[in-house]
């Protein structure tokens, strides 16, 4: 069999170089895209119609901050501004999450075996994925923490901020680094007092983290759930192992 | 065909003669200083990350210096920086050897060359305040993309020309490895970094990106790879390549199947199982068709297994060459489901990048630069010895981090599987990480003595053959 013709470069660029890269694309990334075709990319504006609860305990928290920072929802709160500092909020904590690289150390799927929907929740499926805050996906390849898709709720907003600020304050043997700067100084009325509070970004960074998985914490859809409303069919009796 | 190609290379063309030399010198030596300075910042960048998982950080609380970020500074200055100016220099002298033509302009290469330092440079100071892209192995910032994928055409622009000069002629292997990874690399730039961020999220997005990761190690760093070896293990064993047909094999096998590995990536996620299949039986081909290229190297050194002993380039060749069967045979195993639900997430993961982007590509990088760089000189090495202490403090140094890391993995995986608190995998896991610290100072170690010998060899007196040529010329600067 004669097969100089495939020792040119005008075989090894275009059949090699063009086509099959081009089969592989066709093969393996449209057959994903065809098939979620019918399932839209909801927008951040979209997404953010359900304001978690947690965001509202931020104002509650730090006032000052979120009103400085994102602007004065009114009290009570106007429901149309929540919506739109939230969406503000989304969007800045996704970049910070980027900028950070948290996604190299956090996943954000929960795969079909058993260990990690007893330790995480429900299973993860495409819908769920298929939002402008998945763009680029943030899927993660590695865990040194643990899983954050449904991270939604199981821990407080003081919590995140005292964790962000120092984990191994509050997990002695994490290995996450400090994020000092998403936090500033903010005087007390006390003697000597300064108090550490999230800024801009730390506010962000706490609503985006305790969004991942919310659409799976809530049993009505849009529905706030308040502290006693936690009951989700035993999915998270593990979830302080984490 | 393999005739041009065993020949052991040409003498260098005398500089300041009045026709062009066919292979530019001195492009070919900036690109090895490049690479090895990349390769600090990636070395330091790596060095600093892996003292976060036992809490040693030396720059806690610092922003500009947060260690997710130093991370993102490893891996791309490794690819980016290490290995793709490793590769322009090993290009640059085999391409116009290989087919008597001088790349297309020296000026142009001179442009890629500074304008490439310059957009690193950007990539580095991007990552770090923080505009990273969330594409793995593909953090450089949104802005710098355009630049890169520009400049990349430019470098590739000048060295395709001489291949087209050949007019339709059959090409030698390497060739085949080049041009198809030329038109892939730039392919794959663009689809991984641009559909993605703009146009497709969620599972449709990981599949592409999914294409990215895979492509870029064996669409860019396999191919260019592999075209080195089979240009530099044949001219130096000054024997040809054992078998022709089964360099055809490997070639087209990898050209076919490797592109469809990228979804074993996220195996188990969302992305549809069909598609997830596929990229698993892939996997298992591509490890098929590697086999078939390493026994062709391994057949070509019948008989000379002493250069094993003499010849630290071809040492350092099949070196890389163990650690490629080695990472392949794993893939073949790692990407099977089972395996996957212990593996996957683990420092398994991370061994196996660290196996193929620096056991392999790495050593085959060191091996060229060691047979390339007294010739860019125009002094033999200086110190034997040298020579033996950059060999086994690197390559120790990887396989040691590979066997802790892969070890390691298992116990997370087992841990986890066993719901485990969290925190007894970071408390059992720290012993290992300082250990991978440790074997990382030996390859910074012995990258240290590599570069100290290389200033050593360049700075020595030139032996009296070459001498005697030259000083008319400029007896003082030598």
């Amino acid at each position: 069999m004669n097969t100089r013709w495939l020792e040119k470069a005008s075989a090894t660029l275009g059949i090699s170089g063009f086509g099959f890269f081009i089969f592989s694309v066709a093969a393996m990334a449209l057959g994903p895209v065809v098939m979620l075709r019918k399932v839209p990319m909801q927008t951040v504006e979209q997404i953010s119609q359900n304001v978690i609860p947690d965001f509202y305990d931020l104002l509650v928290r730090y006032p000052d901050e979120f009103k400085k920072y994102f602007g004065d929802p009114g009290d009570p709160p106007d429901e149309a501004k929540m919506r739109q500092y939230f969406a503000e909020a989304l969007r800045l904590g996704r970049k910070v999450y980027i900028a950070e690289g948290c996604w190299h150390c956090h996943s954000q799927f929960v795969r079909p075996l058993a260990d990690e929907q007893l330790r995480f929740g429900p299973t993860s499926w495409a819908a769920e994925h298929q939002n402008e805050l998945q763009l680029p996906p943030l899927f993660g390849t590695r865990r040194v923490g643990p899983d954050l898709i449904r991270e939604a709720g199981v821990r407080s907003n003081d919590w995140h901020a005292a964790h962000f600020y120092n984990p191994q304050a509050v997990v002695p043997d994490s290995v996450m680094p400090r994020f000092t700067w998403f936090f500033e100084e903010r005087k007390t009325p006390y003697e000597n007092g300064v108090k550490i509070v999230p800024n801009k970004r730390g506010l962000a960074i706490i609503t985006y983290v305790q969004w991942l998985g919310s659409w799976v914490r809530s049993p009505a859809e849009g529905a706030p759930l308040t502290a006693s409303g936690a009951e989700d069919s035993g999915q998270r009796t593990l979830s302080m192992n984490r | 065909m393999t005739d041009r190609a065993t020949t052991h290379p040409a003498p260098l063309a005398p500089s300041g003669a009045g026709e062009r030399p066919l292979v530019n010198l001195t492009l070919v030596k900036y690109h090895i200083i490049a690479s090895l300075v990349w390769f600090f910042v990636g070395l330091t960048g790596g060095f600093l990350f892996s003292m976060q998982f036992f809490r040693y950080y030396p720059f806690p609380g610092v922003e500009l210096l947060s260690p997710g970020r130093v991370r993102m500074v490893h891996t791309n200055m490794m690819a980016y920086g290490f290995i793709l100016n490793a590769y322009f220099a090993g290009m640059l002298w085999a391409i116009p050897r290989l087919t008597g033509f001088p790349i297309l302009s020296d000026k142009l290469g001179k442009v890629f060359f500074w304008g490439w330092q310059v957009i690193l440079a950007f990539v580095v100071g991007g990552i770090l305040t923080g505009h990273a892209q969330a594409v793995e192995w593909g953090e450089t910032p949104i802005f710098t993309d355009p630049f890169i994928a520009l400049w990349a055409l430019l470098g590739i622009v000048n060295l395709v020309a001489p291949i087209l000069k050949t007019r339709g002629r059959p090409l030698y292997v390497t060739l085949w490895y080049f041009t198809a990874s030329f038109v892939w690399t730039i392919l794959n730039y663009l689809m991984g970094n641009y559909i993605p961020q703009f146009f497709v999220p969620g599972a449709g997005g990981a599949a592409v990106a999914g294409l990215f990761i895979h492509d870029l190690v064996g669409l860019f760093v396999t191919p260019i790879g592999w075209g080195l070896m089979y240009y530099f293990v044949p001219s130096i064993l000054n024997r040809p390549i054992w078998s022709h047909a089964l360099s055809l094999v490997g070639f087209w096998g990898l050209a076919f199947f490797y592109p469809l590995n990228g979804v074993h990536h996220f195996l188990y996620s969302t992305i549809p199982m069909y598609v997830q299949y596929g990229a698993v039986t892939a996997t298992v081909a591509v490890e098929l068709v590697v086999t078939t290229v390493i026994v062709n190297f391994f057949m070509t050194l019948r008989g000379m297994g002493r250069t094993l002993v003499t010849s630290l380039p071809i040492r350092w060749f099949y070196t890389g060459m163990v650690a490629y069967f080695t990472t392949c045979l794993q893939c073949a195993v790692q990407v099977q489901l089972p395996v996957q639900q212990i593996i996957h997430f683990t420092d398994w993961v991370v061994a196996h990048a660290h196996l193929v982007m620096f056991a392999v590509f790495g050593s085959w990088i060191m091996g060229f630069f060691t047979e390339l760089w007294p010739r860019l000189v125009r002094r033999p090495w200086k110190s034997r010895a040298l020579l033996e202490w950059h060999y086994w403090l690197t390559t120790l140094g990887i396989w040691l981090m590979f066997l802790t890391l892969t070890a390691l993995g298992l116990q997370e995986g087992y841990l986890w599987r066993g719901l485990n608190p969290w925190e007894d995998m970071l408390r059992s896991a720290i012993p290992f990480w300082v250990f991978r610290t440790f074997t990382g100072l030996m390859i910074i170690a012995g990258t240290v003595v590599f570069a100290y010998h290389a200033w050593a060899t360049a700075r020595q007196p030139a032996p009296a053959a070459v001498a005697e040529r030259v000083e008319g010329a400029e007896p003082a600067a030598l």
